[in-house]
């Protein structure tokens, strides 16, 4: 996992609510094995205007022109500001690989949905929850400006607009430990080794029907 | 101690550590695996050097991308058309010979759609904590069994150390008393509860069901409930332990020796919530108000019971919500006002992992049973969950009640649900299905999904629309008293 690196970033608009990991990236991408090269298909349905399948060429297909991440002003955009329940659906890894090849670290949103959330920052994207008011104020903000730029500063936890404006977040310190340092978290948990072993053994002890063998 | 729920006892007997942040080590006691999320996750431990921790908590079978017909299935996995396909389902295989996982492959008998496959051999458990790559795991609460919907970066973290990082949810109860009226069932109660809190309401609960109208369910229709919790927002759905449980964990090839059954029980009985146990939030139904459900947007929450009509943009209370009513009516083909029994069908599929179970093919057979798909339904299918259930179908006869009333009867596998296979919807066509996600594209590209139950979907089969099935009745057709 890449470090979380601070820098001012163009801002995209996803203005929808219920945004599900079947439009992120839709079926039929799910069927390579491997974890890279999902970006040309990010939002593919709503992106292109003929039907996608893998291993196409997407630099050949028809573009949707009313599509926002098809849009000049919004090319280079690796901070997406989206609506409530962002995310929602299947279980998919793919959905935030395909983000993040794309370009996005950053997604802003009033909610997201829980499997997508615990997926994203596996990935080093990071979500940021803000209420329904300031995410409102920032569609209205990104739309009036062409070229708008957020400054997001993980170490701190905020959020600077181009006004000057600050907007405090939240953030888990363990998550937020893994994003600054793009730690593997399994590497971490296995300090804990001894710990698991003497649960085990305990839970073997008092539930033996659970172990096979 | 305080009262506690079923989900706070769940939590307890599986926490190894927790961070001050609330960031804490749970203990996973089965993770069932899939060609879909694994292959990223395997590819991870060879690249580390890492091996699973502990091998027998593990369990693999190929669904969401096997083919669905006999033809194809004959060959095994180099019979799949699908190049792309075939290499995932291949690689699952290889990956389960390589680290030594138990694995049901494409032609055995028991293999099928992941959440049927487990409590069908009984690896899950009341009182496990289960997990797999796949949303839809919430199923398997069902059986007061903690079960998370987890992605592929946990499936590599579960595989190394057995153990998931998880925060703590809130508690929710979704109770449901009274009695369902006829030809009303699991699916429309979950149906009705998602219309009630919407797809966002149960984001970081775990929902418990409860109530006579749950403890009244079989555990098919418990596994339906809790399947589509996560249409709800919530990772975890659970229902709690009764004699409907251990009945049907009974003999099953993974269920406690003879000599461990006792002390099983013994234990699984204390799986309820306490009397006064504290719930964030609660939410009542009266099952005897609920109607069929159908869902006539892209969103499981955009459901109405089927004496109802599409509704109108204009009625929405914010901007949002009614941008995206506009949205999904014009997806979906379909204008403000129309009764729901005037959606006409171009195809019908029954199956997944939230309605493929025996009792779920009963209930749509009895609907079909002596009575003709209508002409205008250009297809109507039929998925089995399993092997095993798609024997005992056969078993009943219900094969043939399907195949008489001009249903496609196919092998088991996710098929239609998500239309990673040859099954799919074509642009523009309306589905009646018994699956869990009407979102755009979802069962093909430009498709329109409706969700229903089985009955209600074998009725829309042989009707060619929607119809109350309520009036549609069990009773047998005229042909079939003329026959």
């Amino acid at each position: 996992m890449q470090k979380f690196v601070r820098k001012a970033g163009l801002v995209a608009p996803m203005d929808r609510a219920n945004v599900d990991t079947d439009l992120i990236i839709p079926k039929q991408f799910l069927k390579s094995i491997k974890r890279s090269g999902f970006g040309p298909n990010l939002f593919d349905e709503l992106r292109y205007l003929d039907e996608g399948f893998p291993g196409q060429d997407c630099s050949q297909r028809p573009k949707n022109p009313d599509f926002v991440l098809n849009q000049p002003r919004y090319q280079g955009a690796s901070v997406l500001l989206a609506r409530a329940n962002f995310g929602c659906g299947s279980s998919r890894e793919h959905a935030p690989w395909a983000l993040e090849d794309f370009g996005f670290r950053v997604v802003i949103a009033p909610s997201f949905a829980d499997i997508f959330f615990n997926n994203a920052f596996k990935n080093g994207l990071l979500l940021i929850t803000l209420s329904d008011e300031k995410v409102d104020q920032l569609f209205a903000e990104l739309y009036a400006q062409e070229g708008y730029r957020l400054d997001i500063d993980l170490a701190n936890q905020v959020i600077n607009t181009p006004s000057g404006e600050s907007i405090a977040f939240e953030v888990d310190a363990f998550r937020k430990y893994c994003l600054e340092n793009g730690l593997d978290d399994i590497g971490i948990t296995l300090e804990q080794a001894d710990a698991i072993r003497t649960f085990e053994a305990r839970h073997r002890a008092s539930q033996p029907w659970l172990f096979r063998g | 101690m305080a009262a506690q729920t079923l989900y706070d006892k769940l939590w307890d007997s599986h926490l190894v550590s927790s961070r001050d942040d609330g960031t804490s080590l749970l203990y996973i006691d089965r993770q069932l695996l899939h060609e879909v999320t694994s292959p990223q996750a395997f590819e991870g431990l060879r690249l580390s050097g890492r091996k699973p921790w502990r091998l027998d908590a593990n369990l693999a079978t190929a669904d969401h991308n096997v083919p669905t017909t006999l033809i194809e299935r004959r060959a095994g996995v180099a019979g799949i058309q699908d190049d792309v396909s075939r290499i995932q389902v291949q690689t699952l295989d290889d990956n389960c010979d390589d680290f030594g996982i138990e694995l049901y492959s494409i032609n055995d008998l028991r293999q099928g759609i992941v959440h049927v496959v487990g409590p069908e051999q009984g690896a899950t458990l009341p009182g496990m904590t289960v997990v797999c790559g796949d949303s839809h795991t919430s199923t398997h609460g069902a059986f007061a069994a903690l079960s998370h919907g987890i992605g592929t970066s946990e499936v590599e973290h579960v595989l190394a150390t057995q153990c998931l990082l998880q925060r703590k949810m809130k508690n929710m109860q979704v109770r449901v008393e009274g009695e369902l009226g006829r030809g009303v069932t699991a699916k429309d109660i979950v149906l009705a509860v998602i219309g009630e809190i919407g797809t966002a309401g149960g984001t970081g609960y775990a929902i418990e069901f409860a109530g006579s109208a749950i403890r009244a369910l079989s555990m098919e229709g418990r596994m339906t409930i809790c399947n589509m919790a996560i249409e709800a927002g919530a990772r975890v759905g659970l229902v709690a332990v009764d004699q409907t449980t251990i009945d049907y964990i009974g003999g099953r090839p993974f269920a406690p020796s003879a000599e461990q059954w006792e002390a099983a029980v013994a234990y699984w009985r204390g799986l309820v919530s306490d009397p006064g146990a504290h719930f964030d939030k609660v939410v009542e139904l009266d099952a005897s108000t609920i109607e069929p459900q159908v869902t006539w947007g892209t969103s499981p929450e955009m459901v109405v019971g089927i004496s109802g009509q599409v509704p109108d943009p204009a009625d929405a209370e914010s901007d949002t919500r009614r941008r995206g009513i506009e949205r999904a009516l014009e997806y979906m083909g379909l204008s403000a006002g129309q009764a729901i029994t005037d959606i006409r069908l171009d195809r019908v599929f029954i199956g997944s992992c939230t309605n493929s179970r025996i009792e779920d093919l009963r209930e749509a057979a009895r609907v079909a049973k002596g009575r003709r798909v209508a002409s205008t339904v250009k297809q109507a299918m039929v998925v089995p969950g399993s092997g095993l259930v798609k024997k005992q179908a056969e078993k009943e006869g219900l094969d043939k009640v399907f195949i008489e009333a001009g249903f496609e009867w196919r092998e088991p596998g996710c098929s239609m649900c998500l239309a990673m296979n040859a099954d799919k919807l074509g642009a523009g066509e309306h589905c009646a299905s018994t699956s869990n996600r009407n979102f755009e594209g979802r069962q093909g590209y430009g498709g329109r999904t409706h969700l229903v139950s089985p009955a209600m979907a074998a009725a829309a089969a042989i009707a060619g629309h929607f119809v109350d099935v309520r009036e549609f009745d069990h009773t047998p057709a005229p042909q079939a008293l003329s026959a």
